[in-house]
């Protein structure tokens, strides 16, 4: 397979269970080595980029997070800085007014002293985006970070997916990153995305601009689903609404 | 507060703490000294009595404890950010009885390194510690996610079992007087009457003690996760290997000075982390001047409880730290 993250692309991965998407991302966080193939960010292999240097440039934001001990939120916020110190070095004013920029950009900042464990699944996803927003800044436009997101709305119930799409769509339009983010849910993909992957059994099945790629033949062969796509004016996007199964036979 | 600011209020608060423990504990025993007369240096030394118990019969053993006091406790912080489980300490994972069974073999057999007659106790225990922590390391990589608390209670349990199998095993091939003396240290006994064991277990206390100051903040990370700490930049495998290395040393160099003291890797830290926040930049020194303070204090009840009979301390840590282990666990579930 092949594709590429444009500067201040907004690019969603789809894919039912087992179709590679969270290899894809470990591949392009480098947590994971390809067994073939490159994968470069602004040409240079990311093998050859060192840890720190490339976690600076790029965040990942997983499905969940649980703490093993009590931290309050600011201090998670100041984890995001741990690439931008040295050894022993401790944050400074700098470090802290960044993560306070970030807490107030996904919205967070009055839970700063509020411990993670004590926060709704919304409130903890904007504040490990807020982590992650710590960790790639000062980003100009010239090397502006990248955010990973893998399925960041999975655990969410339904207003707080709300919530994480809007501030996702807030920090698109504010800030000059580039967002990646795999989701099983095609509307939250419909509606943020510029571009969609769509893999399936670890290949490229469509990849292209949103509302390019998302069809009713593309939706039944990635999963085997009847759908309706419609541009609803309400939400400003096409909608996907799915029908039925189609049976295995019946796909094509 | 920033961080710093904390640092430093908890080092200087548990670090009085410690001082006032290591300093007042001398004074406490069957005969009564006064702690001004002992420091009174225009007295010549030798016709000096209370300074002679203070500095001879007592301090070593005061700071025997201290320094066991400290390694057994920041060995726990570093057990429990590395195995991302609160319950995890170097008694409850077995690499205590690890370390004594290398402790006893050095003892029982009289190994030594082969220069100038030091003692190999110090360095068996570490090995002995390396040694079971390598079982629990080998456990926690088939969990990438860490290791679940069944897991880790079950692996404790197993290797104190076998640990504690093959320790019986060495006592029955020593002889009585041996037997006895060594039976007495297994209890974790601070009876320490020279300097001698502390200044051979220090450089391993100061090179662990070195290593927990660098993973204070891979330690902040990795209870993110695992994945979550790699993409924040930090060498995961490497971090982890250290901290196994640095809290088997830590641990090998407690229990070689006063065999398997039980809980305080539990107890202490919990106690700081209610304290302080759970950032292992404060949590760590707090803990090392806490965990001082606090088996000084335990040594003082153990030696006067029943005077003039002696209970050994780990008796006395345990009969506190069981009780708090099982109000912990029972909490979390």
């Amino acid at each position: 397979m092949s594709f590429e993250v444009p500067a201040r692309g907004f690019v969603g991965i789809l894919g039912p269970n087992g179709s590679g998407k969270t290899t894809l991302l470990r591949l392009l966080a480098g947590t994971r080595q390809p067994s073939g193939g490159h994968v470069t960010l602004d040409g240079v292999e990311l093998s050859r980029l060192a840890r720190a240097a490339l976690a600076r440039r790029m965040a990942v934001v997983p499905q969940e997070t649980h703490l093993a001990f009590d931290f309050t939120a600011l201090e998670v916020v100041l984890m995001g800085r741990y690439p931008h110190l040295s050894a022993f070095e401790i944050e400074g004013p700098r470090d802290l007014a960044m993560a306070r920029a970030a807490l107030a950009a996904t919205g967070t900042a009055a839970l700063e002293d509020r411990l993670f464990a004590t926060l709704s699944g919304g409130e903890k996803q904007r504040v490990v985006i807020a982590a992650a927003l710590a960790q790639i800044s000062p980003g100009s436009d010239r090397d502006a970070g990248i955010l990973l997101l893998d399925e960041p709305t999975a655990a969410l119930d339904l207003a707080y997916q709300l919530e994480v799409a809007a501030l996702l769509r807030d920090l698109q339009q504010r800030t000059p990153i580039a967002i990646v983010v795999s989701t099983h849910d095609l509307n939250f993909a419909a509606g943020l995305c510029r571009t969609l992957v769509l893999l399936k059994d670890g290949l490229v099945l469509a990849a292209g601009p949103t509302d390019e790629v998302l069809t009713k033949a593309n939706i039944r062969a990635l999963y085997g689903v009847e759908a309706e796509i419609q541009s609803h004016g309400g939400a400003g996007h096409l909608v996907v609404v799915p029908i039925r199964r189609v049976p295995p036979e019946a796909r094509g | 507060m920033t961080v710093r600011r904390r640092i430093a209020v908890a080092t200087a608060g548990f670090g009085a703490l410690a001082v006032a423990a290591i300093t007042l504990a001398p004074l406490v025993g069957s005969t009564s000294i006064d702690l001004r007369r002992a420091l009174d240096w225009s007295v010549p030394f030798a016709d000096n009595v209370d300074a002679q118990i203070f500095f001879v019969a007592r301090l070593p053993r005061t700071l025997a404890g201290a320094l066991v006091g400290a390694s057994l406790a920041t060995a726990g912080v570093v057990f429990q950010g590395l195995l991302r489980n609160p319950l995890a300490t170097p008694f409850t994972l077995g690499v205590s009885s690890g370390a004594a069974l290398g402790a006893m073999l050095a003892i029982t057999f009289d190994w030594t390194l082969g220069i100038a007659g030091i003692s190999a106790v110090p360095a068996a225990a570490f090995a002995g510690a390396a040694c079971a922590v390598t079982i629990v390391y080998a456990l926690a990589r088939a969990h990438r996610r860490g290791l679940s608390t069944d897991i880790l209670l079950l692996a404790g349990v197993t290797l104190n079992a076998f640990f504690s199998a093959l320790i019986l095993c060495v006592q029955y091939f020593a002889d009585f007087a041996d037997a006895y003396r060594t039976l007495r240290w297994l209890m974790g006994d601070l009876d320490v009457s020279s300097y001698q064991p502390i200044i051979t277990s220090l450089p391993l206390v100061i090179v662990s003690f070195f290593v927990f100051a660098w993973l204070a903040r891979p330690l902040n990370l990795l209870s993110l996760g695992v994945d979550s700490a790699e993409t924040r930049g930090l060498a995961v495998t490497y971090a982890q290997r250290s901290a196994f290395f640095s809290a088997s040393l830590a641990t090998g160099a407690a229990v070689s000075i006063g065999g398997p003291v039980g809980f305080i890797g539990i107890i202490v830290p919990h106690l700081v982390r209610l304290i302080v926040g759970s950032d292992h930049r404060v949590v760590l020194p707090a803990s090392a001047l806490f965990g001082a303070a606090f088996l000084v204090g335990c040594d003082v009840l153990a030696r006067t409880l029943i005077a003039p009979v002696e209970i050994p301390v780990g008796v006395i840590t345990a009969l506190i730290g069981g009780p708090f282990f099982l109000w912990l666990l029972v909490r979390r579930t």
